[in-house]
Protein backbone atom coordinates (compact mmCIF):
# COMPACT_ATOMS: atom_id res chain seq x y z
CA UNK A 1 0.00 0.00 0.00
CA UNK A 2 1.32 3.62 -0.60
CA UNK A 3 1.72 5.99 1.84
CA UNK A 4 -0.35 8.57 -0.16
CA UNK A 5 -3.21 5.74 0.55
CA UNK A 6 -3.23 5.10 3.82
CA UNK A 7 -2.86 8.29 5.15
CA UNK A 8 -6.45 8.60 2.61
CA UNK A 9 -7.66 5.59 4.65
CA UNK A 10 -6.88 7.26 7.82
CA UNK A 11 -8.33 10.98 7.07
CA UNK A 12 -11.37 9.45 5.93
CA UNK A 13 -11.97 7.78 9.08
CA UNK A 14 -10.25 10.73 11.84
CA UNK A 15 -11.32 14.30 10.66
CA UNK A 16 -8.71 15.69 12.76
CA UNK A 17 -5.84 13.58 11.38
CA UNK A 18 -3.53 15.60 9.52
CA UNK A 19 -0.71 14.86 7.23
CA UNK A 20 3.09 16.90 8.00
CA UNK A 21 5.72 17.72 5.42
CA UNK A 22 7.89 15.06 6.03
CA UNK A 23 4.50 12.49 4.88
CA UNK A 24 3.75 11.13 8.40
CA UNK A 25 0.44 11.33 10.09
CA UNK A 26 0.03 13.74 12.83
CA UNK A 27 -2.89 12.85 15.37
CA UNK A 28 -3.71 15.03 18.59
CA UNK A 29 -3.15 12.94 21.82
CA UNK A 30 -6.91 12.54 23.01
CA UNK A 31 -7.53 10.48 19.98
CA UNK A 32 -4.15 8.14 19.65
CA UNK A 33 -5.69 5.49 21.27
CA UNK A 34 -8.59 5.09 18.98
CA UNK A 35 -6.65 5.45 15.69
CA UNK A 36 -4.53 2.92 17.24
CA UNK A 37 -6.48 0.55 17.70
CA UNK A 38 -8.47 1.47 13.87
CA UNK A 39 -4.74 0.71 12.84
CA UNK A 40 -3.78 -2.48 14.14
CA UNK A 41 -6.64 -3.98 12.55
CA UNK A 42 -7.71 -4.53 9.11
CA UNK A 43 -7.97 -2.60 6.52
CA UNK A 44 -4.54 -1.32 7.63
CA UNK A 45 -3.46 -4.18 9.64
CA UNK A 46 -0.50 -2.95 11.51
CA UNK A 47 0.82 -5.79 13.74
CA UNK A 48 4.29 -4.35 14.82
CA UNK A 49 4.91 -1.13 16.74
CA UNK A 50 8.47 -1.09 15.61
CA UNK A 51 9.63 2.27 17.22
CA UNK A 52 8.37 5.05 20.15
CA UNK A 53 10.78 7.84 20.86
CA UNK A 54 10.29 11.39 21.60
CA UNK A 55 11.67 14.72 20.56
CA UNK A 56 11.96 17.64 22.62
CA UNK A 57 11.68 20.72 20.39
CA UNK A 58 11.73 23.09 23.44
CA UNK A 59 8.24 24.67 23.43
CA UNK A 60 6.49 21.35 22.60
CA UNK A 61 7.03 17.15 22.87
CA UNK A 62 7.18 15.71 19.48
CA UNK A 63 6.36 11.55 20.59
CA UNK A 64 6.91 9.37 17.38
CA UNK A 65 5.54 6.15 16.62
CA UNK A 66 7.32 3.70 14.06
CA UNK A 67 4.30 1.16 12.98
CA UNK A 68 4.96 -1.79 10.45
CA UNK A 69 2.47 -3.96 9.03
CA UNK A 70 4.51 -7.39 8.38
CA UNK A 71 1.72 -9.02 6.75
CA UNK A 72 0.89 -6.46 4.48
CA UNK A 73 4.50 -4.98 3.70
CA UNK A 74 3.57 -1.04 4.09
CA UNK A 75 4.72 1.50 7.59
CA UNK A 76 3.68 4.60 8.51
CA UNK A 77 4.95 7.21 11.17
CA UNK A 78 2.83 8.69 13.65
CA UNK A 79 3.32 11.81 15.13
CA UNK A 80 1.40 13.17 18.16
CA UNK A 81 2.46 17.12 19.65
CA UNK A 82 2.10 17.49 23.29
CA UNK A 83 2.76 20.93 25.12
CA UNK A 84 5.47 21.16 27.69
CA UNK A 85 3.19 21.92 30.66
CA UNK A 86 0.65 18.69 30.21
CA UNK A 87 2.97 15.42 29.27
CA UNK A 88 0.03 12.77 29.16
CA UNK A 89 -0.78 10.68 26.83
CA UNK A 90 -2.48 7.06 26.34
CA UNK A 91 -0.77 3.74 26.43
CA UNK A 92 -0.77 1.76 23.83
CA UNK A 93 0.38 -1.22 25.52
CA UNK A 94 -2.47 -3.32 24.75
CA UNK A 95 -2.67 -3.15 21.57
CA UNK A 96 0.67 -3.98 20.86
CA UNK A 97 2.96 -5.68 23.66
CA UNK A 98 6.12 -4.22 22.12
CA UNK A 99 4.94 -0.74 23.54
CA UNK A 100 5.50 -1.41 26.98
CA UNK A 101 9.27 -1.43 27.45
CA UNK A 102 9.17 1.26 24.77
CA UNK A 103 7.32 3.73 26.71
CA UNK A 104 8.85 3.10 29.50
CA UNK A 105 12.21 4.16 27.88
CA UNK A 106 10.37 7.17 27.11
CA UNK A 107 9.18 7.56 30.14
CA UNK A 108 12.33 7.32 31.77
CA UNK A 109 14.10 9.49 29.43
CA UNK A 110 11.69 12.22 28.91
CA UNK A 111 9.12 12.05 31.68
CA UNK A 112 5.79 11.53 29.32
CA UNK A 113 3.30 9.65 31.37
CA UNK A 114 1.44 6.96 29.83
CA UNK A 115 -1.73 6.34 31.08
CA UNK A 116 -3.21 2.74 31.66
CA UNK A 117 0.68 1.28 31.23
CA UNK A 118 0.73 -1.44 33.46
CA UNK A 119 4.11 -0.66 35.20
CA UNK A 120 5.42 2.80 34.33
CA UNK A 121 8.40 2.69 35.89
CA UNK A 122 12.43 3.67 35.03
CA UNK A 123 13.90 1.13 33.04
CA UNK A 124 17.53 2.31 31.90
CA UNK A 125 18.03 4.69 34.93
CA UNK A 126 18.36 3.71 38.29
CA UNK A 127 14.91 3.97 39.95
CA UNK A 128 15.75 6.97 42.15
CA UNK A 129 17.35 8.75 39.56
CA UNK A 130 16.04 12.26 39.66
CA UNK A 131 15.12 14.62 36.69
CA UNK A 132 14.50 13.26 32.59
CA UNK A 133 18.04 12.79 30.86
CA UNK A 134 17.06 13.15 27.31
CA UNK A 135 15.18 16.54 28.01
CA UNK A 136 17.31 19.91 26.75
CA UNK A 137 16.79 22.03 30.09
CA UNK A 138 18.29 18.88 32.12
CA UNK A 139 21.19 19.47 32.68
CA UNK A 140 24.51 17.23 34.69
CA UNK A 141 28.07 19.01 35.21
CA UNK A 142 29.10 15.37 33.93
CA UNK A 143 27.78 16.41 30.08
CA UNK A 144 30.62 17.52 27.91
CA UNK A 145 30.11 20.76 26.06
CA UNK A 146 29.67 21.26 22.48
CA UNK A 147 32.53 21.74 20.26
CA UNK A 148 32.85 25.27 19.46
CA UNK A 149 32.64 25.54 15.56
CA UNK B 1 11.14 -40.23 51.93
CA UNK B 2 7.78 -41.08 53.52
CA UNK B 3 4.79 -39.23 54.56
CA UNK B 4 5.66 -39.05 58.23
CA UNK B 5 8.86 -36.97 57.10
CA UNK B 6 7.72 -34.96 54.17
CA UNK B 7 4.79 -33.81 55.82
CA UNK B 8 6.63 -31.15 58.28
CA UNK B 9 8.39 -29.60 55.53
CA UNK B 10 7.42 -25.66 55.52
CA UNK B 11 7.28 -24.91 51.46
CA UNK B 12 6.78 -21.74 49.65
CA UNK B 13 7.78 -19.46 46.96
CA UNK B 14 10.72 -17.50 47.30
CA UNK B 15 12.37 -14.45 45.20
CA UNK B 16 15.86 -15.00 43.70
CA UNK B 17 18.22 -12.56 41.91
CA UNK B 18 19.78 -13.81 38.84
CA UNK B 19 22.67 -11.50 38.10
CA UNK B 20 23.60 -8.98 37.15
CA UNK B 21 26.96 -11.05 37.73
CA UNK B 22 25.96 -14.21 36.61
CA UNK B 23 27.57 -16.50 33.92
CA UNK B 24 24.61 -17.27 32.00
CA UNK B 25 23.51 -13.63 31.44
CA UNK B 26 25.35 -12.66 29.04
CA UNK B 27 26.67 -9.45 30.56
CA UNK B 28 24.83 -6.95 33.68
CA UNK B 29 21.58 -8.50 33.11
CA UNK B 30 19.16 -8.81 36.76
CA UNK B 31 16.66 -10.99 36.61
CA UNK B 32 14.11 -10.76 39.76
CA UNK B 33 13.04 -14.59 39.50
CA UNK B 34 10.24 -16.18 41.43
CA UNK B 35 10.39 -19.86 42.00
CA UNK B 36 8.26 -22.48 42.80
CA UNK B 37 11.15 -25.40 44.04
CA UNK B 38 12.22 -25.10 40.31
CA UNK B 39 9.44 -23.95 38.31
CA UNK B 40 10.17 -20.09 37.57
CA UNK B 41 6.57 -18.83 38.36
CA UNK B 42 7.67 -14.97 37.89
CA UNK B 43 10.71 -12.71 36.40
CA UNK B 44 11.03 -9.22 36.13
CA UNK B 45 14.43 -8.11 34.25
CA UNK B 46 16.23 -5.12 35.55
CA UNK B 47 18.37 -3.17 32.87
CA UNK B 48 20.13 -0.88 32.74
CA UNK B 49 23.85 -1.43 34.36
CA UNK B 50 25.20 -0.82 31.08
CA UNK B 51 23.90 2.58 30.64
CA UNK B 52 26.04 5.02 29.05
CA UNK B 53 23.73 7.57 27.64
CA UNK B 54 25.01 7.26 24.58
CA UNK B 55 21.80 9.02 23.06
CA UNK B 56 22.90 12.49 25.05
CA UNK B 57 26.51 11.92 24.09
CA UNK B 58 25.58 12.46 20.59
CA UNK B 59 23.62 15.51 20.94
CA UNK B 60 27.11 17.13 22.14
CA UNK B 61 28.98 14.81 19.14
CA UNK B 62 29.55 16.00 15.35
CA UNK B 63 27.93 13.69 13.30
CA UNK B 64 31.93 11.83 12.38
CA UNK B 65 32.50 11.76 16.11
CA UNK B 66 29.56 9.95 17.03
CA UNK B 67 30.93 6.73 14.38
CA UNK B 68 32.94 4.89 17.22
CA UNK B 69 30.31 5.03 19.96
CA UNK B 70 27.84 2.91 17.53
CA UNK B 71 31.30 0.57 17.85
CA UNK B 72 30.72 -0.03 21.74
CA UNK B 73 26.66 -1.32 21.55
CA UNK B 74 26.83 -4.33 20.17
CA UNK B 75 30.77 -4.93 20.21
CA UNK B 76 30.17 -8.41 19.00
CA UNK B 77 28.90 -7.04 15.72
CA UNK B 78 30.75 -3.28 15.47
CA UNK B 79 30.65 -2.99 11.76
CA UNK B 80 26.91 -3.36 11.41
CA UNK B 81 26.40 -0.98 14.06
CA UNK B 82 28.84 1.31 12.11
CA UNK B 83 26.84 0.24 8.76
CA UNK B 84 23.60 1.19 10.25
CA UNK B 85 24.62 4.59 11.81
CA UNK B 86 26.75 5.78 8.69
CA UNK B 87 23.74 4.48 6.51
CA UNK B 88 21.50 7.24 8.61
CA UNK B 89 23.61 9.63 8.39
CA UNK B 90 23.88 9.34 4.71
CA UNK B 91 20.09 9.47 4.59
CA UNK B 92 19.92 12.67 6.02
CA UNK B 93 22.67 14.54 4.37
CA UNK B 94 21.48 13.09 0.81
CA UNK B 95 24.97 11.00 0.35
CA UNK B 96 25.58 8.51 -2.64
CA UNK B 97 28.02 6.50 -1.88
CA UNK B 98 30.23 4.84 -4.58
CA UNK B 99 29.24 1.14 -5.90
CA UNK B 100 32.63 -0.49 -5.00
CA UNK B 101 31.63 1.07 -0.84
CA UNK B 102 28.17 -0.72 -1.23
CA UNK B 103 29.93 -4.41 -2.05
CA UNK B 104 32.74 -3.42 0.59
CA UNK B 105 30.53 -2.87 3.21
CA UNK B 106 27.71 -5.89 2.41
CA UNK B 107 31.26 -8.55 2.36
CA UNK B 108 32.18 -6.45 6.18
CA UNK B 109 28.79 -6.53 7.41
CA UNK B 110 28.41 -10.40 6.05
CA UNK B 111 31.75 -11.55 7.82
CA UNK B 112 30.85 -10.26 10.84
CA UNK B 113 27.02 -11.54 10.88
CA UNK B 114 29.15 -14.49 10.68
CA UNK B 115 31.43 -13.98 13.38
CA UNK B 116 28.47 -13.01 15.70
CA UNK B 117 26.62 -16.12 14.59
CA UNK B 118 29.68 -18.02 16.17
CA UNK B 119 29.76 -16.22 19.21
CA UNK B 120 25.87 -16.88 19.79
CA UNK B 121 26.12 -20.58 19.11
CA UNK B 122 29.29 -21.46 20.93
CA UNK B 123 27.72 -19.86 24.53
CA UNK B 124 24.41 -21.36 23.38
CA UNK B 125 25.98 -24.59 23.79
CA UNK B 126 28.04 -23.11 26.85
CA UNK B 127 24.71 -22.35 28.34
CA UNK B 128 23.48 -26.20 27.90
CA UNK B 129 26.73 -27.32 29.10
CA UNK B 130 28.64 -28.61 26.31
CA UNK B 131 31.59 -27.54 28.27
CA UNK B 132 34.08 -25.72 26.28
CA UNK B 133 34.03 -27.50 23.13
CA UNK B 134 31.60 -25.86 21.11
CA UNK B 135 32.59 -22.25 22.54
CA UNK B 136 36.36 -22.86 21.66
CA UNK B 137 35.45 -24.28 17.78
CA UNK B 138 33.24 -21.27 17.39
CA UNK B 139 35.97 -18.69 18.83
CA UNK B 140 39.19 -20.67 17.11
CA UNK B 141 36.83 -19.51 13.64
CA UNK B 142 35.97 -16.25 14.77
CA UNK B 143 39.42 -15.14 15.61
CA UNK B 144 40.20 -16.12 11.64
CA UNK B 145 37.43 -13.42 11.27
CA UNK B 146 38.95 -11.30 13.62
CA UNK B 147 42.42 -11.26 11.94
CA UNK B 148 41.03 -10.17 8.45
CA UNK B 149 39.09 -7.14 10.10
CA UNK B 150 42.65 -6.40 12.19
CA UNK B 151 44.13 -6.40 8.76
CA UNK B 152 41.84 -4.17 7.24
CA UNK B 153 41.37 -1.37 9.72
CA UNK B 154 43.61 -2.53 12.67
CA UNK B 155 41.34 -3.11 15.27
CA UNK B 156 40.14 -6.72 16.88
CA UNK B 157 36.68 -5.79 18.32
CA UNK B 158 35.70 -1.87 18.10
CA UNK B 159 36.53 -0.89 14.39
CA UNK B 160 35.39 2.29 13.73
CA UNK B 161 35.55 1.07 9.81
CA UNK B 162 32.65 2.87 8.22
CA UNK B 163 32.88 5.94 7.42
CA UNK B 164 30.03 8.67 6.38
CA UNK B 165 30.51 8.82 2.31
CA UNK B 166 32.47 5.44 2.10
CA UNK B 167 34.48 3.09 4.32
CA UNK B 168 38.22 3.84 5.82
CA UNK B 169 40.33 1.74 4.42
CA UNK B 170 39.88 0.06 0.46
CA UNK B 171 39.77 -3.56 0.58
CA UNK B 172 43.05 -4.75 -0.87
CA UNK B 173 43.53 -7.66 -2.83
CA UNK B 174 45.56 -10.22 -0.84
CA UNK B 175 42.71 -9.16 1.70
CA UNK B 176 40.36 -10.70 -0.99
CA UNK B 177 42.12 -13.86 -1.30
CA UNK B 178 42.46 -13.90 3.10
CA UNK B 179 38.48 -13.94 2.96
CA UNK B 180 38.17 -16.38 0.04
CA UNK B 181 40.74 -18.96 1.71
CA UNK B 182 38.27 -18.17 4.93
CA UNK B 183 35.25 -18.94 3.37
CA UNK B 184 36.89 -22.54 1.48
CA UNK B 185 37.80 -23.35 5.00
CA UNK B 186 34.75 -22.30 7.32
CA UNK B 187 32.17 -24.14 5.08
CA UNK B 188 33.14 -27.58 6.54
CA UNK B 189 33.21 -26.20 9.81
CA UNK B 190 29.52 -25.49 10.09
CA UNK B 191 28.65 -28.93 8.63
CA UNK B 192 31.53 -29.76 11.80
CA UNK B 193 29.41 -28.32 14.70
CA UNK B 194 25.66 -29.26 13.15
CA UNK B 195 27.12 -32.77 13.47
CA UNK B 196 28.43 -31.62 17.23
CA UNK B 197 25.08 -30.40 18.15
CA UNK B 198 22.33 -30.12 15.66
CA UNK B 199 20.83 -33.69 16.52
CA UNK B 200 23.11 -34.22 19.45
CA UNK B 201 20.45 -36.34 22.41
CA UNK B 202 21.79 -33.86 25.26
CA UNK B 203 21.30 -30.85 23.25
CA UNK B 204 17.67 -31.78 21.71
CA UNK B 205 16.51 -32.79 24.76
CA UNK B 206 17.63 -29.32 26.30
CA UNK B 207 16.38 -27.03 23.11
CA UNK B 208 13.39 -28.51 21.36
CA UNK B 209 9.83 -27.30 22.70
CA UNK B 210 11.35 -25.12 24.89
CA UNK B 211 10.79 -21.57 25.20
CA UNK B 212 8.23 -21.75 22.24
CA UNK B 213 7.63 -17.91 20.90
CA UNK B 214 4.75 -18.02 18.50
CA UNK B 215 4.23 -16.08 15.14
CA UNK B 216 1.81 -13.13 16.74
CA UNK B 217 3.33 -12.94 20.26
CA UNK B 218 7.02 -12.01 17.98
CA UNK B 219 5.51 -9.57 16.03
CA UNK B 220 3.41 -8.10 18.67
CA UNK B 221 6.85 -7.73 20.85
CA UNK B 222 8.33 -6.24 17.93
CA UNK B 223 10.72 -9.35 17.88
CA UNK B 224 12.66 -9.03 15.02
CA UNK B 225 15.74 -11.10 13.50
CA UNK B 226 16.98 -14.80 13.80
CA UNK B 227 14.02 -15.08 17.04
CA UNK B 228 11.61 -13.62 14.69
CA UNK B 229 12.46 -16.04 11.33
CA UNK B 230 12.69 -19.07 14.16
CA UNK B 231 9.07 -18.25 14.78
CA UNK B 232 7.87 -19.18 11.29
CA UNK B 233 8.01 -15.71 9.82
CA UNK B 234 9.78 -15.07 6.76
CA UNK B 235 10.88 -11.14 7.28
CA UNK B 236 14.41 -9.95 6.78
CA UNK B 237 14.98 -6.37 5.78
CA UNK B 238 17.79 -7.65 3.13
CA UNK B 239 14.85 -9.23 1.19
CA UNK B 240 12.05 -6.71 2.33
CA UNK B 241 13.14 -3.81 2.11
CA UNK B 242 17.25 -4.29 0.45
CA UNK B 243 19.65 -1.79 1.11
CA UNK B 244 23.43 -1.38 -0.18
CA UNK B 245 23.32 -4.52 -3.03
CA UNK B 246 21.82 -6.88 -1.39
CA UNK B 247 18.95 -7.12 -4.20
CA UNK B 248 21.64 -8.55 -6.45
CA UNK B 249 22.27 -10.73 -4.03
CA UNK B 250 21.08 -14.28 -4.59
CA UNK B 251 20.55 -15.87 -1.05
CA UNK B 252 17.57 -17.42 0.91
CA UNK B 253 16.16 -16.47 4.26
CA UNK B 254 15.92 -19.39 6.46
CA UNK B 255 12.56 -19.95 8.78
CA UNK B 256 11.82 -21.83 12.03
CA UNK B 257 8.84 -24.20 12.58
CA UNK B 258 7.91 -24.25 16.21
CA UNK B 259 9.77 -20.93 17.57
CA UNK B 260 11.53 -22.94 19.79
CA UNK B 261 15.64 -22.52 21.21
CA UNK B 262 16.44 -25.34 18.79
CA UNK B 263 14.96 -23.46 15.75
CA UNK B 264 16.62 -20.13 17.03
CA UNK B 265 19.90 -22.11 16.63
CA UNK B 266 19.25 -24.01 13.55
CA UNK B 267 18.53 -20.78 11.78
CA UNK B 268 21.40 -18.63 12.91
CA UNK B 269 23.55 -22.03 11.89
CA UNK B 270 21.59 -21.81 8.17
CA UNK B 271 22.28 -17.97 8.15
CA UNK B 272 26.06 -18.17 8.60
CA UNK B 273 25.89 -20.22 5.19
CA UNK B 274 23.83 -17.84 3.06
CA UNK B 275 26.06 -14.93 4.73
CA UNK B 276 29.51 -17.01 2.98
CA UNK B 277 27.37 -17.53 -0.27
CA UNK B 278 26.71 -13.27 -0.03
CA UNK B 279 30.49 -12.58 0.40
CA UNK B 280 31.56 -14.88 -2.26
CA UNK B 281 29.17 -13.08 -4.93
CA UNK B 282 29.77 -9.41 -3.75
CA UNK B 283 33.66 -10.13 -4.01
CA UNK B 284 32.61 -11.77 -7.55
CA UNK B 285 30.74 -8.94 -8.71
CA UNK B 286 33.27 -6.24 -6.46
CA UNK B 287 34.06 -3.05 -9.05
CA UNK B 288 36.58 -1.12 -9.21
CA UNK B 289 37.66 2.27 -8.01
CA UNK B 290 38.05 4.62 -5.28
CA UNK B 291 35.61 3.46 -2.29
CA UNK B 292 35.09 7.01 -0.56
CA UNK B 293 33.60 10.33 -1.56
CA UNK B 294 35.24 13.27 -0.12
CA UNK B 295 32.54 14.98 1.98
CA UNK B 296 34.60 16.59 4.78
CA UNK B 297 34.28 15.91 8.78
CA UNK B 298 32.07 18.65 9.33
CA UNK B 299 28.37 18.35 8.24
CA UNK B 300 25.81 20.59 8.66
CA UNK B 301 22.67 19.06 7.07
CA UNK B 302 19.58 20.87 6.90
CA UNK B 303 16.87 20.76 9.41
CA UNK B 304 15.17 17.47 8.67
CA UNK B 305 15.11 13.98 9.88
CA UNK B 306 16.05 10.60 8.89
CA UNK B 307 15.13 7.17 10.12
CA UNK B 308 17.44 4.12 8.71
CA UNK B 309 16.81 0.43 9.73
CA UNK B 310 19.26 -2.11 8.75
CA UNK B 311 19.49 -6.00 9.44
CA UNK B 312 21.93 -6.46 12.41
CA UNK B 313 23.13 -10.57 13.21
CA UNK B 314 20.24 -10.06 16.07
CA UNK B 315 17.72 -7.97 14.48
CA UNK B 316 16.55 -4.95 13.37
CA UNK B 317 18.76 -1.86 14.05
CA UNK B 318 17.35 1.48 13.91
CA UNK B 319 19.22 4.86 14.24
CA UNK B 320 16.39 8.00 14.20
CA UNK B 321 19.04 11.32 13.14
CA UNK B 322 16.97 14.54 14.13
CA UNK B 323 19.29 17.39 12.36
CA UNK B 324 18.40 21.19 13.64
CA UNK B 325 21.32 22.65 10.76
CA UNK B 326 23.97 22.46 13.19
CA UNK B 327 27.28 20.11 13.27
CA UNK B 328 25.88 18.09 16.26
CA UNK B 329 22.78 15.65 16.02
CA UNK B 330 19.65 17.41 17.34
CA UNK B 331 18.42 14.12 18.49
CA UNK B 332 19.36 10.41 17.98
CA UNK B 333 17.66 7.52 18.54
CA UNK B 334 19.35 4.00 18.59
CA UNK B 335 16.28 1.41 18.28
CA UNK B 336 18.00 -1.54 19.60
CA UNK B 337 16.97 -5.05 18.49
CA UNK B 338 18.03 -6.66 21.83
CA UNK B 339 15.87 -4.27 23.75
CA UNK B 340 12.88 -5.69 22.42
CA UNK B 341 13.68 -9.52 22.34
CA UNK B 342 14.46 -9.15 25.82
CA UNK B 343 11.16 -7.77 26.95
CA UNK B 344 9.03 -11.05 25.36
CA UNK B 345 11.40 -13.35 27.47
CA UNK B 346 9.55 -12.88 31.07
CA UNK B 347 6.52 -13.76 29.18
CA UNK B 348 8.58 -17.16 28.05
CA UNK B 349 10.14 -18.38 31.37
CA UNK B 350 6.83 -18.79 33.01
CA UNK B 351 6.21 -22.21 33.78
CA UNK B 352 9.65 -23.37 33.15
CA UNK B 353 12.52 -24.98 34.96
CA UNK B 354 15.12 -22.31 36.06
CA UNK B 355 18.02 -24.57 33.76
CA UNK B 356 15.16 -24.34 31.11
CA UNK B 357 15.82 -20.21 31.70
CA UNK B 358 18.80 -20.15 31.08
CA UNK B 359 18.33 -22.17 27.68
CA UNK B 360 15.67 -19.85 26.70
CA UNK B 361 17.79 -16.49 27.66
CA UNK B 362 21.02 -18.09 25.58
CA UNK B 363 19.12 -18.70 22.59
CA UNK B 364 17.86 -15.57 22.25
CA UNK B 365 21.38 -14.25 22.28
CA UNK B 366 20.80 -10.63 23.78
CA UNK B 367 23.28 -8.34 24.43
CA UNK B 368 23.34 -5.79 27.48
CA UNK B 369 25.34 -3.46 25.08
CA UNK B 370 22.83 -2.34 23.03
CA UNK B 371 19.91 -2.79 25.33
CA UNK B 372 21.03 -0.57 27.78
CA UNK B 373 22.97 2.10 25.35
Amino acid sequence: MQPSEISGIIKARFAKAQDSAAGDIIVPGEILLDVARYLRNPPLAFDNLHCITAIDRKDKVELVYTLYSICGHHGLTLRVYLTQGDLNVDSLSEIWKSADWLEREVYDLFGIIFKGHPDLRRILNPYDWKGHPLRKDYSSPAIVAKPKL
Amino acid sequence: MDTAQTKDIYTEEFLINMGPQHPSTHGVLSLELKLDGEIVTGCTPHIGYLHRSMEKLAENRMYTQFIPFTDRLDYVASMNNNLGYVMAAEKLMNIEIPERAKYIRVIIAELNRVASHLVATGTFAQDLGAFATPLFYCFREREKIVDIFDRLCGNRLTYNYMRIGGVQFDLSDDLIDMIKVFIKYMRPRIDDYEQLLTSNVIFLARSKNIGVLTKDLAISYSVTGPNLRASGVKWDLRKDLPYLVYDKMEFDVPVGENGDSWDRYKVRIEEMRQSLRIVEQAIDLLPAGDPTVKVGRIHKPAPSEAYFRTENPRGELGFYLVSDGSACPYRLKIRSPSFSNLAVVPELVKGVKMADLVCILGSFDILMGEIDR
